[in-house]
């Protein structure tokens, strides 16, 4: 009997000597959560599947809550946690936002360096099997018109080596961007006009040697941004479309000239 | 007694290292891996915890279980101990290591049912008892197998971010070619067994 009043007596005061432990430490490194995440939580489905392009539905819940981020991004919440979400972040649900086909390259001929002249069958992925296609930049427009081939609506083009979206004809489909095996025409809201126009993400020197209107990444346009849109990671400055205002200091600003208006 | 630490330590991270060659805590070993910068982080929380566990799971074995003959609680004692310290490191990197603590995500609670620092803690126990110097030799013990841990995975965490770019037959794509390069690693750590301190 003594026996197992000590064992239980010894196992149990650890246990709450433990507990108290815990709960001092739990008050000492308290980290504030925002408490509209747990609320945006509740409406996700909690399936962690990654469709918005998160880590998991807790990732998801804390980018909406840090701003900046769309809240219509949920595949599986669909239109109607979208409209919950929006409610509790008391932002627009801007679900019917005009997104635009961007190609992020503006490096033609005259201005990115070439490494020899392709004259093999016309189309991109033939050029970018020899050797990434003929610019030095790795990331660089190839110019052959993949995407003017499979899209539908005669909204791409290729002008001066470098492929170009009309504006007024893009459904913002993502056939483009599907086929483009450079992966730099990305589908983005057309509510801002000013885009990156480079996706280079070498070296400031690298890219700066292999294109006069690379991004080097130097942040100027971050710096001057009045909304603080820009964020440059990865050598390459991106700029956020739900808080840029078109104000167009970027464009301005940018040594490289890497930023464009595109209307 | 330099000469005795010196012997456990270079034993626990090379000759008899835990994961490579006992083969406890394949789990985050083989979970954390993906990046080297995850598995160093990965590394430093299990010194951490390793090195705490085997200071405190000697106390209450000295002083709480041997006492009272409650021996044959030693696993459930420990168990308490290991997750008290890893919710404690838990906190600590919720709090100021937020990076960190997202992206070993699971791995880190997992410490607390990890079988390499329940097995750092039972051995120390096996292998030094409670008598003199056993405190000593057990902190020394626990956290060079938590170096042998962190050497492990890092070392593997490096390889595994050159597969990531490399030429891999299709049948061996993902683990196979981990469990693979696992197996090579050991291979290799085998060769310490040669090591001889006689």
């Amino acid at each position: 009997m003594n026996q197992i009043l000590l064992a239980v007596l010894i196992i149990g005061g650890m246990g709450l000597l433990f507990g108290a432990l815990l709960g001092i430490a739990g008050k000492l490194f308290a980290v504030k959560v925002d408490e509209r995440v747990p609320m945006i939580l509740e409406i996700l489905p909690g399936a962690n599947c990654g469709g918005c392009g998160y880590a998991g539905c807790s990732a998801y819940a804390n980018a909406l809550a840090e701003g900046g981020v769309r809240p219509n991004m949920c595949p599986v919440g669909g239109t109607d946690a979208a409209e919950k979400i929006s409610q509790i972040l008391g932002v627009e649900n801007d679900d019917k936002e005009k997104l635009v086909a961007r190609v992020l390259c503006n490096g033609t001929p005259e201005r990115a360096l070439q490494k020899y002249i392709f004259d093999g069958p016309m189309d991109c992925y033939s050029a970018n099997r020899l050797g990434g296609g003929e610019k030095i930049c790795p990331h660089g427009c190839l110019g052959f018109g993949s995407c003017v081939k499979v899209c539908q609506f005669d909204a791409i083009s290729i002008q001066n080596g470098v492929a170009v979206v009309d504006v007024e004809k893009c459904v913002a489909c993502g056939a483009c961007a599907k086929e483009c095996p450079k992966k730099i025409i990305k589908i983005l809201p057309a509510k801002s006009k000013y885009t990156i126009t480079c996706k280079s993400v070498e070296k400031g020197k690298v890219t700066r040697h292999d294109c006069i209107v690379g991004c080097i990444g130097c942040g100027i346009c971050a710096k001057n941004c009045p909304q603080e849109a820009i964020t440059v990671k990865d050598n390459l400055a991106a700029i956020d479309p739900l808080k840029c205002i078109n104000c167009g200091i970027c464009m301005e600003k940018c040594p490289q000239h890497a930023i464009n208006k595109i209307d | 007694m330099i000469r005795d630490l010196l012997i456990i330590s270079i034993g626990a991270i090379l000759i008899n290292n835990f994961v490579l060659v006992q083969f406890l805590g394949i789990c985050p070993f083989l979970g954390v891996s993906k990046k080297v910068e995850t598995a160093f982080g990965m590394g430093m929380a299990v010194i951490f915890v390793m090195l705490c566990a085997s200071a405190l799971t000697w106390i209450v074995q000295k002083y709480l279980l041997d006492p009272f003959g409650l021996g044959y609680l030693q696993t459930i004692a420990f168990i308490l101990v290991i997750a008290v310290l890893v919710q404690l490191v838990e906190m600590f990197l919720q709090k100021s290591v937020p990076s960190l603590y997202n992206s070993l995500g699971v791995y880190l609670p997992l410490i607390t049912t990890n079988c390499a620092v329940l097995g750092v803690a039972i051995q120390n126990i096996t292998k030094f008892g409670t008598a003199e110097m056993s405190f000593l030799k057990s902190l020394t013990y626990g956290t060079s197998a938590a170096i042998g841990f962190t050497l492990a995975i890092v070392l593997f965490a490096g390889v595994r971010e050159r597969l990531e770019t490399s030429d891999i037959p299709d049948f061996l794509k993902g683990m196979p070619i981990v469990l693979v390069t696992a197996a090579l690693l050991s291979i290799a750590f085998l060769g310490f067994s040669g090591l001889s301190f006689q």
